[in-house]
């Protein structure tokens, strides 16, 4: 099963957090859209990913 | 400190007619009619405050919970005898001496993931300009999440003296904007300095105005 990850192909994993984890993102300083809509912070184990899913995860780093 | 006594009195029409000698009557009263919030008053806010506050966007909706602090005038825009004082006044303070006919609405609470949504609900363009990325992230999740019609523009990487080409902005998702470079984090002697940060506030503010204008690329 492959998704989208910010313009990348990328084996699939169950879910949001898992697979932000799997690909080395702190869920903490991240914020994910999927199919175009925000996935809310505290769904991210309960949001489930299927064939072709399409994630923009956007990193944030410190200064401001 | 400079007085608001010590000032000419200018009128509102003085402001705007020295405005129309730069831009058109149409674009003036566009930006007067925004409104934008600012979260987080530090680097990047103070800066996008004072930009937005001169380039005439009507309505500011100014928050953050700390005060100012000796630490803080390496890249903000405060002043010595503003130390001690609510970064929330002493903006206020500032952008009066600019443009006393703004509309200033000042907040001084901490964000959290529970009143996030409320604070910024009414706001259409929000710029995120926090210091922690883990702060940075919930605001932008919480107000994509709860507030429909926000726009948000956030900072992501512009500590150091690295090159300031190296900061941009893009549309990173459906009803956000990143500014930075996002990659420099702070990290032990690689803080924050004043041209850097100021970029990116810079990017941010040019961002706010485009899209007032009805510019939505970034």
């Amino acid at each position: 099963m492959t998704v989208t990850v910010n313009g990348e192909t990328k084996t699939g994993c169950a879910n949001v957090l898992e697979q932000l984890t799997q690909m080395g993102f702190d869920p903490k300083r991240v914020a994910v859209e999927k199919n175009g809509e925000i996935v809310p912070r505290a769904q991210y184990e309960a949001t489930p990913l299927e064939k072709g899913d399409k994630l923009e995860v956007v990193r944030f780093v410190g200064g401001g | 400190m400079w007085e608001a006594a010590d000032a000419p009195t200018i009128t509102k029409e003085q402001i705007q007619a020295a405005m129309d000698q730069r831009f058109s009557p149409e674009i003036r009263q566009k930006l007067a009619n925004a409104r934008v919030g600012i979260a987080g008053l530090g680097g990047l806010g103070s800066h996008i405050a004072v930009m937005l506050a001169r380039t005439g966007v009507g309505t500011l909706h100014l928050v953050d919970f700390d005060v100012v602090d000796l630490t803080n005038l390496n890249r903000q825009q405060y002043f010595l005898p503003q130390l001690g004082q609510e970064k929330t006044k002493a903006l206020c303070d500032l952008l009066r001496q600019i443009n006393p006919y703004l509309t200033l609405l000042p907040q001084t609470v901490r964000v959290t993931e529970e009143n996030a949504g409320e604070l910024f609900r009414d706001d259409p363009i929000l710029c995120e300009a926090f210091d922690q990325p883990e702060q940075k992230a919930m605001l932008v999740s919480t107000v994509l999440e709860q507030c429909p019609d926000t726009v948000v523009i956030s900072g992501s990487g512009m500590a150091g003296y690295g090159s300031a080409n190296d900061i941009h902005s893009r549309k990173a998702a459906r009803r956000l904007y990143l500014c930075g470079d996002e990659t420099t984090d702070l990290a032990p002697f690689r803080g924050l300095m004043a041209p850097r940060v100021s970029v990116c506030a810079g990017h941010q503010a040019n961002l706010v105005v485009r899209l007032i204008l009805g510019e939505e690329t970034p």
